[in-house]
């Protein structure tokens, strides 16, 4: 084809052919025959036990970024087995999201398993909170109330450590909130799943290598 | 937590440095390993950790290495000395990793390309990325500066590890000379294993200089890697039944099915169901497009009869493909009617851009040799197999080629197709030209497609080339014929991979369709952006016919429609590399399109439908 008037190759236009009626929606579900809902998207903690070599890290927060997960926070610490560590993370994503997370985080070779922490796991945070301490008797008296405790207390500032889930965090730090709040750290939410349950899928702890078996199908 | 290669290399006894300091100023500076301490003809026994390494790659089957030499490699270059493996000299790193890349195509087995730290490994990037997309199995080694040096921005020093960290299936940084071959062996099996993709080993100069007399083992993929290759059977049943009562079912297949050796085992699924096949365009050459089933490829330029059967479908059976947006389009009208089955060997794939009815995890052959098994009445699809049948006549592949317009560029494919067998290896840049490349052409054989996909780059054409005609001729193969389509855009890009060709004496033919415009940005122009030709319009090209010959190749200049015949076969007839420089329309556009997340069905047939 050339020109502006060239006709271009040989059919119907577009306008002139039988089109489906069926769609899909943005996840790639047939909406017809079958209407599948749109997924909302939900806080999922994900555990995943990794071998710890240099690296792992860098190679989990980067899957993490690349694809555009939706994380909000990232814990990681030695187990009691030699070379392993354990990952978790907070996501804000939808049920295939989630999926996605935990099957792309199966395919980097240091990750041991990986999945999503039943809604009924332990989950634990731990905050420093620094607050200006012209009211110390209050900011202790609040500490108690949640359980905290204070590291450090000068004329100035008073430093308290608590830990809890994030419900008990949050209404902790706005009770805190009345006293100025000059600096925070939290580590974000770590887990472990109840009872006997194993708290990434197929995890076998003390068992270096033992690959993931996705249940995907 | 050791996030940090500082950390683990306090923990690594080994990583002494064996040379002076002084090496991270280059390779004047070097101190490659003596004579003596080559390996005398017995693979099992090493000294250094770079003999450990080229013993690996010698284990693992290597045989051929592409690369460029530079200051922190040379003691691996040093140990390929006497080696069994051939190693060529490229240009640039970019064409090395392309020609590694295509190497691996072609054979089935990995390629391998060398660079050395800094420059030398971010020049393989480009060439890394391209394989990671398009899952080719493929293992880059990279010389980096010594251990006690890194972190300190040493000369030549970049964070290969890190810069490769999201474009590999896996990377290591070899910080224990004793390791060294292990690793090296491992991070070429595991290139291969399950969904290929490259992997890349970061080669510090004191642990490949830094003796050791461990030889490595065995290479073997890392643990959990090579996944099983059958899937479910429960699931292979379901989807059985599926396919069984569909009564509009499409084989759609992917380069998986390529990668996975499954050409035979697609072909003798679809024919014996008689299930009409449109493939992906990595996926070229896995179904023989004179095939009456076949349907050619689908996507943004496939064909409209397999853009119009994609459509219609009611039974989608996809292998090894990833569901590419340039394949389906908008996900909203993709295969809107079909349910999904889906055979791929990585889990990640499964439901990531398209919902997959029945999830089939598994390798390709085995997975369609299962469905075969399981199947046990073909589906009623008469009337679709007509339906199709129409469509092929009703939106032809054609072009116009009137007296008053310059040669048209699809024409140059056809004459390269006629005269040329069916194991021809055809390579591409990136752009119209290849376009033109994969739908004028007749592809039967797996193999034969060799093209850069998901990461389109332009330039990827010319090393290709090199790297198909090593691979072809390595295989015992020296009289297929290996053409190179390239844009002139593209072959501006690489063409220094011409030398290699000339100086290896390495038959290939290169194509280039020059329209001294970047032509698929100026249809672009034309279509989206009210023909304002910026930064496409060359204006002014080099005479690519006298470039080569100043390279010391066959340079021919074509002009009209009744110089193409024999200039085709003057340069085929050549034993050595030729460039063909078709000075083709430059007004000419690359249809069918199917604009941008648009729907495929309503891909446009002229440039005022789009």
């Amino acid at each position: 084809m050339s020109g502006e008037d060239a006709a271009g190759m040989p059919g119907p236009a577009p306008d002139e052919r039988p089109q489906p009626e069926g769609r899909r929606n943005l996840e790639g579900h047939r909406i017809d025959p079958v209407v599948e809902a749109e997924h909302d998207s939900r806080r999922a903690v994900i555990s995943a036990l990794v071998e710890d070599e240099p690296g792992v890290l860098a190679r989990v927060s980067g899957l993490v970024s690349r694809r555009q997960f939706n994380i909000e926070s990232l814990t990681v610490g030695p187990t009691t087995v030699e070379g392993h560590s354990r990952i978790t993370m907070v996501v804000e994503e939808t049920d295939p999201g989630i999926d996605q997370i935990e099957k792309q985080m199966a395919k980097l070779k240091p990750v041991i398993s990986v999945g999503e922490v039943s809604g009924s796991a332990v989950t634990s945070e731990l905050v420093l909170l620094k607050v200006h301490g012209e009211e110390p008797d209050k900011v202790h008296a609040i500490a108690e109330m949640y359980d905290g405790e204070a590291l450090d207390a000068g004329p100035e500032t008073i430093t308290v450590q608590l830990t809890g889930d994030e419900s008990k965090i949050d209404d902790a730090i706005d009770a805190f909130d009345q006293f100025g709040i000059i600096e925070i750290a939290r580590t974000g939410q770590t887990a472990l799943a109840r009872g006997n349950i194993p708290t990434a899928p197929g995890e076998k702890p003390g068992t270096a290598g033992e690959p993931t078996t996705p249940n995907t199908q | 937590m050791s996030d940090s290669a500082a950390h683990q290399r306090e923990d690594d006894p080994d990583a002494e440095p064996a040379s002076g300091p002084a090496d991270a100023d280059g390779p004047d500076a070097a101190d490659p390993a003596g004579e003596e301490n080559r390996p005398d003809g017995e693979p099992t026994e090493v000294s250094t950790g770079a003999e450990s390494v080229v013993a690996a790659l010698e284990a693992a089957g290597a045989e051929t290495a592409f690369g460029v030499q530079g200051g922190a490699i040379m003691p691996v270059y040093d140990a390929l000395y006497g080696s069994s493996i051939r190693h060529l000299t490229m240009a640039h790193e970019q064409g090395a990793a392309h020609a590694a890349d295509a190497y691996g195509v072609v054979t089935g087995e990995p390629g391998l390309c060398l660079a050395t730290s800094g420059p030398g490994a971010t020049n393989l990037v480009t060439g890394i990325a391209d394989a990671d997309m398009d899952s080719d199995a493929m293992l880059a080694l990279t010389g980096q500066v010594p251990t006690e040096f890194v972190g300190n921005d040493a000369f030549q020093e970049t964070d290969t590890v890190g810069v490769t960290r999201p474009i590999t299936k896996h990377n290591y940084f070899a910080g224990d000379a004793d390791a060294v071959g292990d690793v090296v062996g491992e991070a070429f099996e595991l290139s291969r294993v399950g969904r290929p993709g490259p992997t890349l080993v970061d080669l510090p100069k004191d642990v490949t200089l830094s003796d050791t007399e461990e030889a490595p083992g065995e290479a073997e993929a890392p643990a959990g890697t090579d996944p099983d290759p059958r899937a479910r059977q429960d699931a292979v049943e379901a989807a059985a039944r599926a396919i069984e009562d569909a009564d509009r079912p499409l084989c759609l297949f992917g380069g998986g099915v390529i990668k996975g050796e499954a050409s035979e085992a697609a072909r003798e699924f679809a024919r014996a169901y008689g299930i009409p096949v449109t493939t992906t365009m990595p996926g070229i050459g896995s179904f023989p497009e004179d095939d009456e089933l076949s349907l050619s490829w689908a996507g943004m330029h496939g064909t409209g009869y397999a853009n119009m059967a994609i459509t219609h479908t009611d039974c989608l059976i996809a292998v090894g493909t990833r569901f590419d947006d340039r394949l389906t389009g908008g996900i909203d009208t993709f295969a809107p009617e079909a349910e999904v089955v889906h055979v791929d060997i990585d889990p990640a794939e499964i439901s990531k851009n398209v919902y997959a009815d029945y999830p089939l995890i598994g390798d390709a052959g085995t997975v369609l040799e299962q469905l075969h098994e399981a199947i046990h009445r073909a589906p009623d699809a008469d009337e679709w197999r007509e339906r199709c049948q129409e469509w092929k006549e009703t939106y032809p592949m054609t072009y116009a080629t009137p007296d008053d317009e310059p040669l048209k560029p699809q024409f140059v494919v056809e004459a390269f197709d006629e005269a040329t067998d069916d194991d021809t290896i055809v390579t591409t840049g990136v752009g119209q030209h290849q376009m033109w490349a994969s739908q004028f052409w007749t592809y039967t054989e797996p193999r034969t497609w060799v093209s850069s996909h998901g990461l389109g780059t332009m330039g990827y054409g010319v090393p290709a080339a090199v790297g198909a005609r090593v691979a072809a001729d390595a295989m015992g193969e020296p009289d297929r014929d290996v053409v190179c389509f390239d844009g002139d855009g593209s072959f501006l890009m690489t063409m220094q991979e011409l030398s290699v060709a000339v100086r290896e004496d390495l038959d290939i033919t290169i194509a280039v369709l020059n329209n001294e415009y970047i032509g698929m940005v100026r249809q672009w122009q034309d279509a989206f952006f009210e023909g304002r030709h910026m930064a496409s319009d060359y204006n002014w090209m080099p005479e690519f016919d006298k470039l080569a010959e100043a390279f010391g190749a066959l340079g021919i200049r074509v002009d009209g429609y009744d110089e193409v015949a024999p200039a085709v076969e003057e340069a085929l007839a050549y034993d050595g590399p030729a460039v063909i420089d078709f000075h083709v329309d430059p007004e000419e556009n690359v249809l069918p399109m199917v604009p941008s997340g648009g729907a495929n069905g309503r891909f446009a047939l002229a440039e005022d439908q789009l």
